[in-house]
């Protein structure tokens, strides 16, 4: 990531994500499933599976990791890594909180 | 002469400034009719453990020997920055300097009936009275709001003898600072004290005709008040800086120094911003003052935040929390949990440096990791010990430890109704195999699924004299299997998915996508009125009510009971597969029709349009009821003996909407020819002239098996309660993901059989069917079609980029 061409994009309410879910927010370069854990933390990534393009934002969020709707991947929502013995990665984005409105640091 | 210096606000952070402070001629004002004490320690005044003059800190001849000119009972109501001088409504006062110190103002709801008399605050030593006056034995309180300070009223109430309930919006205590495990046991702690606590509870009026009398929420719960305290947060008191057009965002605007946007002017406490940052707590405030103080001084100083913890003070309740819990990559987490001991420990680390830390039940180690944060101590070689304090001597969690905390009491074996001291009795009076504590004591001996949880018992008892069979845990986030899970939630009336992951020392922080979803199953089977499910701990199927398709798309299958339609139901399908664009219209296995690939944000207006037809959702993508598939029978067939048709649809219709373990498939044939196919079902009918053979355990998925008779019935009502006796005795007893099959093979049909013979039983079973179903059955549509903007994208940015 390089923090100089970022720009910060608010993209709606904390409160709008259920906690221990995500929402999508679409964007020109795909979809992007922005996560609220249940400590109330966000993160950014990619909407689709490495493995085969499952939308992560529909998978069950525990601690800070998404297991993958489709066929169970599991990944580190710090990272974007596959866990355990799966191999792949997703793009992540930086993400942030401000008096309740959540940011995603986007490169335009 | 001496300068002149005004301070408005005798608080916690003037106080401490005015300590500090030389060489000014000091007037200090205050709102409160009396001078600086100890706002924290309000509480014990509250619940009787202290009096006020206790926590007085500056008294009249503190005052009187610096000669500070103390106007008490005078708020500022103006400042003149022209001509410096402050004014309130008994006259002004001329400063060279100013100290803004104000406070906080609580934040008040402006529900009805919010200034009816009984409403109180808490913040200052009147709202303390008037709670301390209406807290008698007997009497009635609702605090709303559960963080620091409503608890603290709540708990205070409490000790004086009142009946108190806290109303809090979010989904456990203390949110702010605390984890979902901790709150949970900050919970029970506080119930245990007789404090009812409402989580998720929005509070839509207050009642009463000339003082309040009850609190109504959304849900339409009422609690009868004779007191309400709001503590449901609060805001800078920032008015007179506003009114003297001082720079003003959440709070007063300051600087390293303390300085406003007026040289002469400075604000320190709970009313001033700094950094963008506002401040709650005393610690940093009270470096405000020493650094306010040293300016005045005319000394070089500069504030710099520091970081905070937090401690709830009623008495008995161990919690501590300290730094940083808001998002970060690269972030992990240490949970310890000793159920027995009611201990939970958690620490936030991101590299080698802990970030954060929970502790509830021993906050012993509370300073030690507070200072590893505040240090940022590289914590490369105290990680893997660290949870357990600086003084570690090598104490691992025991997988046994929640087994040796049941009390002799908890019910073990649920069939032959045995106890743990039974069981540990037995043990000890010489019955070291299972063989024996079975003949002995009848544990375990029924449908087995407590066998498990029986060998812990004695393995506990025995020490390492006993090793227990090898049966795999649930998953790598506990080491209980699914049966001593299902047994332990009933035993110790666990009633959410936090209760379980900390009494049964849940090793992960929020478990996994496959214990999650097998909680909330158990936990909504066991407890339908008490439990709340959980939708985030569902799998996207069940949560999204459709079933997800390769591509990110959604199924919709409508229920057509027993397999028959209408000409209306058709229309309405037909027109749903046209207005939303539907590219496939396909007739299921299941005698039912599927509109494959519906899009996400779609659901929610198909969904009504069907629901307006009459149509509700058939749960194709449930681990429940699924379809009950007929033949025609006797209504047209020549071979039918009684109305197959008939009773599928009053059997779909009876079993629709309830949860069990995994997916169940019924049918009912008219007739031995078995056109239904009810012999490779769940559970199947097959119509004879005398009545209803019930047959159960069938598979045609992944095996294939032929049903086993269960029992045979002579009529219809008796043929209904059967059925949903035995799919409750499943739904009890099964573990999460088995079919029918899977786990008759288990108990045992013979078992089964015996359970639907004793008639009482059966009839007991029933019952409890019906009520989950007075709480499941309902289309999940009617609700969730409400919100569609949940179903979209939270925001499509604009694609310029893209053009
Ligand atoms: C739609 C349907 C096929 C069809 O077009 O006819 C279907 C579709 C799916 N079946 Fe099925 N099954 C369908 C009837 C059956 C039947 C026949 C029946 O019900 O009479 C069987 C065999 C009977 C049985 O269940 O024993 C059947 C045995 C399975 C199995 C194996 C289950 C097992 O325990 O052995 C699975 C896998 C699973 O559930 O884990 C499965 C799973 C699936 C899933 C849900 C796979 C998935 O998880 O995504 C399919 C969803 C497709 C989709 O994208 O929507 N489907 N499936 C049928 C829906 C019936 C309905 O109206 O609800
Ligand atoms: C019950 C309770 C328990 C708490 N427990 C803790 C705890 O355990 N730990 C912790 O760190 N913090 C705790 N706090 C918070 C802590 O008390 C505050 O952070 C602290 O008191 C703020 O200090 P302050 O000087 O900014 O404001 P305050 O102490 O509120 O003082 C402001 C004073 O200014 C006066 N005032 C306001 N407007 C005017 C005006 N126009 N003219 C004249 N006077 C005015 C007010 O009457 C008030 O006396 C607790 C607070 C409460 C109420
Ligand atoms: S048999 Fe069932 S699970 Fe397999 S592809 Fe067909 S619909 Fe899907
Ligand atoms: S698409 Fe995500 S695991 Fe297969």
């Amino acid at each position: 990531m390089n923090a100089v061409t970022e720009t910060w994009v608010e993209v709606g309410a904390l409160c709008d994500i259920p906690r221990q879910g995500a929402r999508v927010v679409k964007t020109a370069a795909g979809c992007i499933a922005v996560f609220r854990t249940d400590a109330d933390e966000v993160f950014a990534l990619n909407d689709r599976c490495p493995h085969k393009g499952g939308p992560l934002s529909e998978g069950i969020v525990h601690g800070t990791s998404v297991t993958c709707p489709l066929h169970a991947w599991v990944f580190d929502l710090n990272s974007g890594m596959a866990q355990g013995a799966d191999v792949g990665h997703v793009a992540t984005y930086p993400a942030r909180i401000e008096a309740g409105r959540v940011y995603l640091g986007l490169r335009p | 002469m001496m300068k002149k210096l005004v301070v408005i606000g005798a608080g916690m952070a003037s106080g401490r400034m005015l300590e500090h402070l030389t060489g000014w001629n000091v007037t200090l004002f205050n709102a409160e009719p009396r001078g600086n004490y100890n706002r924290l320690m309000l509480s014990p005044v509250l619940s009787g453990e202290k009096t006020y003059e206790e926590i007085i800190t500056h008294d009249a001849d503190w005052y009187a020997a610096r000669g500070i000119d103390c106007r008490f009972g005078e708020p500022v109501v103006r400042i003149d920055r022209v001509n410096k001088t402050v004014y309130s409504n008994l006259g002004g006062a001329p400063y060279d300097a100013l100290v803004i110190a104000t406070g906080s103002a609580p934040f008040i709801i402006p529900v009805p009936g919010h200034q009816l008399p009984g409403v109180v605050t808490y913040r200052d030593l009147e709202d303390t009275h008037a709670m301390i006056a209406a807290a008698k034995p007997g009497s009635t309180a609702v605090v709303i709001g559960g963080g620091l300070l409503g608890l603290e009223a709540a708990a205070g109430m409490a000790a004086r003898g009142a009946e108190v309930t806290v109303i809090h919006l979010m989904g456990h205590l203390m949110e702010r600072q605390l984890d979902p495990s901790a709150g949970y046991l900050l919970q029970k702690d506080l119930e245990r004290r007789g404090i009812r606590i409402h989580c998720k509870g929005a509070t839509k009026a207050i009642l009463g005709k000339d003082r309040v009398e009850a609190v109504l929420l959304e849900d339409g719960t009422v609690y009868p008040a004779d007191l309400v305290c709001m503590a449901v947060g609060i805001r800078p008191e920032t008015r007179i800086a506003t009114d003297a057009h001082l720079e003003v965002e959440r709070g007063i605007v300051v600087d390293a120094q303390m300085r406003s946007s007026d040289p002469a002017i400075f604000a320190l406490g709970e009313c001033v911003q700094f950094d963008k940052q506002l401040f709650g707590l005393v610690a940093p405030l009270y470096d405000q003052a020493k650094v306010l103080a040293a300016v005045l001084n005319g000394e070089e100083a500069a504030f710099a935040p520091v970081q905070t913890a937090t401690k709830l003070k009623v008495t008995g309740v161990d919690l501590f929390s300290a730094g940083d819990f808001a998002e970060g990559p690269g972030r992990e987490d240490i949970v310890f949990r000793d159920p027995g001991r009611g201990v939970y420990k958690r620490l936030i680390l991101e590299g080698d440096r802990l970030l954060g830390a929970v502790l509830y039940g021993d906050t012993a180690d509370g300073s030690w990791f507070f200072d590893l944060i505040k240090q940022g101590t590289d914590i490369t070689d105290l990680r893997e010990t660290m949870i357990f304090g600086p003084g570690f001597g090598g104490a691992k969690a025991d997988p046994l430890a929640a087994v040796a905390a049941l009390p002799p009491e908890a019910e073990i074996c649920g069939c032959n109704g045995v106890c743990k001291g039974t069981i540990v009795q037995a043990v000890t009076g010489g019955a070291h195999t299972l063989d024996a504590v079975r003949a002995l004591t009848k544990a375990s001996a029924s449908c087995g699924t407590c066998t498990g949880l029986v060998e812990k018992v004695m393995a506990v008892t025995l020490g390492g004299a006993f090793t227990a069979n090898a049966n795999p845990p649930m998953c790598k986030c506990t080491d209980h299997t699914h049966e001593e899970v299902r047994r332990l939630i009933k035993a110790q009336v666990l009633q959410s998915i936090p209760a379980v992951m900390q009494e049964l020392g849940w090793k992960s922080h929020g478990g996994c996508a496959s214990c999650r979803p097998a909680l909330n199953y158990y936990l909504l089977a066991d407890w339908p009125l008490d439990y709340c499910d959980d939708r985030q701990s569902r799998f996207v199927n069940e949560r999204n009510h459709a079933n997800i398709q390769k591509d990110g798309t959604y199924s919709v299958v409508p229920r057509m009971w027993g397999g028959v339609t209408t000409p209306d139901e058709l229309r309405a399908i037909a027109d749903a597969a046209d207005r939303y664009n539907v590219p496939m219209v396909k007739v299921t296995g299941g005698q039912r029709i599927d509109l494959l690939g519906v899009k996400k944000e779609d659901l929610p207006a198909i969904w009504s349009d069907l629901n307006a037809a009459g149509m509700v959702s058939g749960h194709a993508y449930s681990k429940g009821l699924r379809t009950v598939k007929t033949c025609v029978g006797s209504a047209f067939c020549r071979f039918g003996t009684q109305d197959s048709t008939g009773l599928g649809i009053k059997l779909e219709k009876l079993l629709w909407g309830s949860w069990t373990p995994a997916k169940v498939k019924l049918g009912v044939s008219g007739c031995p020819r078995n056109c239904a196919e009810a012999t490779c079902k769940d559970i199947g009918v097959i119509c004879v002239d005398s009545g209803y053979q019930i047959s159960v355990a069938g598979a045609a998925g992944l095996e294939v098996k032929e049903t086993e008779l269960l029992i045979s019935v002579p009529t219809e009502d008796e043929a209904m309660e059967v059925i949903a006796a035995f799919t409750q005795l499943y739904r009890e007893n099964s573990r999460y993901l088995h079919r029918i099959y899977k786990w008759v093979a288990k108990v045992g049909l013979d078992w089964c059989k015996d359970q639907m013979e004793d008639l009482e039983n059966r009839r007991a079973l029933y019952d409890r069917f019906m009520l989950s179903q007075s709480v499941y059955q309902k289309d999940p549509w009617a609700e969730l079609a409400q919100r569609p903007e949940d179903w979209a994208p939270l925001k499509t940015l604009a694609l310029e980029a893209a053009e």
